[in-house]
Order: structure tokens, then sequence, then C-alpha cells
């Protein structure tokens, strides 16, 4: 690693001065940021460390779910209100990674980093998730521009983020079997208006949303009714884990688990 | 350089770091608590796994800047003088290492698995929650045994609630 000036401030405030310098980090779990640090892959002339803002918790009001974006994945596994509103969102939390990485990553780092194969994009996708920072709301499909790649600005910082609760949702990973990050997960969400369906590890500009698999399950929530539909393999990823068309595949797969696993 | 006050293994320390330090570093070469293992410094392996104010993180992943204040146990302090934890018997008796180099990170794993999951564990879950502890010698099959046994042994000893 290089040499660093690290900051804990303790408001907001003063968290978004610090941020604003120029070749500032922030830091919430550091799971990603301080491997890149030690591969001097980042090379940040400041960290300030979001942990004493105290943006951690979980509340559950009116049809909606708001997660600060320190809340660790462990507590969002574990909330047992999160449970009874979104099971598919705690079930989600609780896949990522190994223990020891859920008990210090957030939320907020996870969606920040927007890493093609990460969990959590394909929920806030699929739920319609809005994300808040310190200056403005973006829904997600404004947030999530390309691989490592979001609407944030320089120094911007997300503060929470706000899901609306479906009917009924689910979320099926196949897992790299190494390093068990997503070859392709599907994130299904009913609501009264209709259906969303996200997919995360597959696309190669990130995370997706799959426009026939909705049209055809807001006429039929049934895994047969997406069957037949057909998913390109073009704009999908290729690497040594699964090419294109065996990711193809899976995208219809992973779909048709999800909505006969919803609740 | 930057202030850091730990309390380890009941100990309270503060020493003056340079804000880079790993908590890895901060208990192996500051503290000389080289029971801490770095397998892979890259957050893959577990054997740094240590418990901070009661939950097992990757210690070669956290700057000791970012934990000040906090409480750490690490393997050292997990027995009591000579008698050793449920834990650790139950690796030795079952033998659940071969080299040990992965060891104090499995049974800090297990230990932290127990608090989460209680001291009746079967195999399934075990294999589970050992997802971020890798071993290269033993092919995992006495370290699930021992866990089983040492939780067990745990729940009859009190000890769950560490
Ligand atoms: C072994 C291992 C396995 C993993 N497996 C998975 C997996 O299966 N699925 C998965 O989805 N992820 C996985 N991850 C990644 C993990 O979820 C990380 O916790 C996450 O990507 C980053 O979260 P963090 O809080 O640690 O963020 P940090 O590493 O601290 O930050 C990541 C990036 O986000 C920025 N950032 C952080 N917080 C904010 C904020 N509030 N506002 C604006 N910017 C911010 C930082 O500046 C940085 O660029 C894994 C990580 C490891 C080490
Ligand atoms: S040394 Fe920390 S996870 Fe391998
Ligand atoms: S006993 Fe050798 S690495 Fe596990």
């Amino acid at each position: 690693m290089y040499p660093f000036n690290y900051h804990r401030p303790g408001t907001l405030a003063d968290a978004v001065k610090l941020a604003g310098a120029d070749e500032a980090k922030i830091m919430a779990g550091g799971m990603t940021l301080l491997p890149t640090m030690k591969q001097r892959l980042a090379a940040p002339s400041d960290i300030v460390d979001l942990n004493g803002l105290g943006l951690s918790g979980i509340t559950v009001a009116s049809g909606k779910v708001t997660i600060g974006a320190m809340t660790r994945h462990a507590d969002v596994a574990g909330s047992a209100e999160l449970q009874k509103a979104i099971p598919a969102l705690a079930e989600l939390a609780g896949m990522i990674g190994d223990p020891m990485v859920r008990h210090r990553g957030t939320i907020g780092g996870s969606v920040a980093n927007d890493d093609p194969a990460a969990d959590y994009p394909s929920a806030c996708l699929a739920l319609g998730a809005t994300i808040v920072t310190n200056t403005r709301e973006m829904s997600a499909e404004d947030f999530f521009v390309g691989l490592f790649e979001t609407a944030l600005q320089p120094g911007e910082i997300i503060t929470k983020i706000i899901f609306p609760v479906p009917e009924k949702a689910n979320y099926q990973k196949f897992r790299n079997p190494a390093s068990r990050y997503a070859i392709v997960g599907v994130f299904v969400a009913k609501f009264a208006s209709g259906v969303r369906v996200a997919v995360t590890g597959a696309g190669s500009g990130g995370v997706f949303r799959q426009n026939d698999f909705e049209a055809a399950l807001s006429k039929d929530f049934s895994a047969k009714a997406i069957e037949g539909i057909a998913q390109s393999a073009d704009s999908l990823n290729s690497d040594i884990h699964a090419d294109a068309a065996y990711r193809a595949h899976l995208i219809g797969v992973m779909a048709r688990r999800a909505v006969e696993a919803a609740r | 350089m930057a202030s850091v006050t730990l309390s380890v293994n009941g100990k309270s320390v503060t020493r003056d770091v340079d804000a880079r330090t790993l908590l890895v570093e901060f208990l192996r070469e500051h503290m000389r608590l080289t029971g801490t293992h770095v397998g892979c410094d890259t957050t893959q392996c577990g054997c740094c796994t240590v418990h901070v104010n009661g939950e097992a993180m990757k210690s070669c992943t956290l700057l000791a800047v970012a934990v000040d204040g906090a409480t750490i146990t690490t393997i050292e302090g997990l027995a009591k003088g000579q008698d050793l934890h449920p834990m650790q018997a139950a690796f030795r008796e079952h033998h659940g290492l071969q080299c040990g180099f992965c060891t104090p990170g499995m049974i800090m794993s297990a230990v932290d698995m127990v608090r989460r999951k209680g001291t009746d564990l079967d195999d399934k879950t075990i294999r589970e929650e050992l997802e971020g502890n890798i071993c290269r010698c033993t092919g995992y099959h006495n370290i699930v045994k021992a866990i089983h046994y040492g939780a067990e042994a745990m729940g009859k000893a009190g000890t769950a609630a560490e």
C-alpha cells in the first residue's frame, strides 16, 4: 500500500468535505477497497472512513424498506423485520462471500462498487430501489452505469437505499465454485404493477433487466410462462468459468427457479 | 503516525502506528502475537481470522486505525492458562489439523459459528459456514468433525457465550 492520511469523521458534512479532496477515497467495510490498495491498483491520498457516521440500520414502514449505507451484510441477512418484509433480500445478503466478509462489508460499499458479479445490484434493479446520497435520490436504473461504474460524482456519499416491498420475490445465484461470486444471478420481483427481472454476473455491461421475461411473467407468473423465451448470448460475458451461450442458458434456468421459489 | 488503542485478549495496548498498518501486522509485529497467521493476504483463506468486538473478521483486511477502541480476541486469548478452550481440545482430539497453518483461523471461525448458530451443528451447516476458511492439507473432514464435537463441548462447558 502507498501511504495515505486516515480520517474517521463524525458527521456527514465533514465526511463530504474530506471526500471532496482530489485523491481522497471513501472507505466503508474496506473488503474491496483494501485489497485493491494492497495491489496498488488504488493509491488514495486520503481515506475517509464512514464507520463513525452511524449510517446503519433497517426500517420497514408503509410498504418500503430503508437500509442505511453502512449496514453490514450480516445484519441485513439476520434482520427479522426484513426476513418478513422482503425475505429474498435477506437471503441474498446471506449468500455474499463468507461470514467474515459479511461481518464487515456493507450494502453501500457493494452498491457503490458495482462489481458486475455482485449480488446487491440485481436486487436494487429488480425491486426498483432508490439510491439516496448526500445530495440527491436516484433510481437504480439511473445509478448503475456500467462495469464498476455508477452515477456517483467524486466525493458523493450514499446514505441509504430504499426498497419498495414486492408481493413476492426471490434471488437465485449460480456461484463460481471458487470465488463464490455469481456466474449468473437472477432476482425476480412481483409487484401489483408488474414483474421485474434483473440479471447480475452475466452482462458485459453489468447488471441488466430481462424485458422479455418481465412481459411474459407480468401476464402469467409461472416458470412455464418463460420456458420458451430465448435469452440471447449477445453482450453476455465469456470467460474461463462460463461462455456466453452457457450464461444465456443459466439465465433462463435461474429465472425459472426464482419464479418457482418466490414468496 | 496514528495512535491506536485496542483491548487484545483482555489487555489494553496503545501503539503509534503508520495508518497503513493492518490489524494482523499490529498483532503479529507490534504485539508479537504470532498465532494469527497470514496465508493469502487477499481476504480469501481465513488464516488471519480474529474476533473484533465479538465477531469473526479477517485481520489482513482491516486497518488497525479503523478498529481503534475495539476489543480483539486472538487464538492466544482462548485458552484459560493451561486449559485449552473446548474447541481447541476438540481439534486436538479429532485430528482437525495436519500442518496447523490454517488452524488458528479455523478455530476462531468455529467459535464464532457457535455464537451465531448454537452448539448443535450439523455437517452441512459447518461446511457452509467454513466458506471463508481454506485448508490445504486435511480435506476438511476432520475439521468438520472437530467443530461438531467442539461445539457440543462448548455447550456442556457453558462457554458458548464466550
Ligand atoms: C472473499 C470475498 C468474497 C466476496 N464475495 C462476494 C459475493 O459473493 N457477492 C458480492 O456481491 N460481493 C462479494 N464480495 C464483496 C463484498 O460484498 C464487499 O463487501 C463489497 O463489494 C464492498 O463493500 P465494502 O463495504 O467492503 O466497501 P469498501 O471496500 O469500503 O468500498 C468499495 C467502494 O465503494 C466506495 N464506497 C463505499 N461506501 C460508499 C458510500 N456509502 N458512498 C459512496 N461510495 C462508497 C468506496 O470508495 C470504494 O470505491 C466479496 C468480498 C470478498 C473479500
Ligand atoms: S491472510 Fe487474511 S484471509 Fe488469508
Ligand atoms: S492443516 Fe495445513 S492448511 Fe490446514
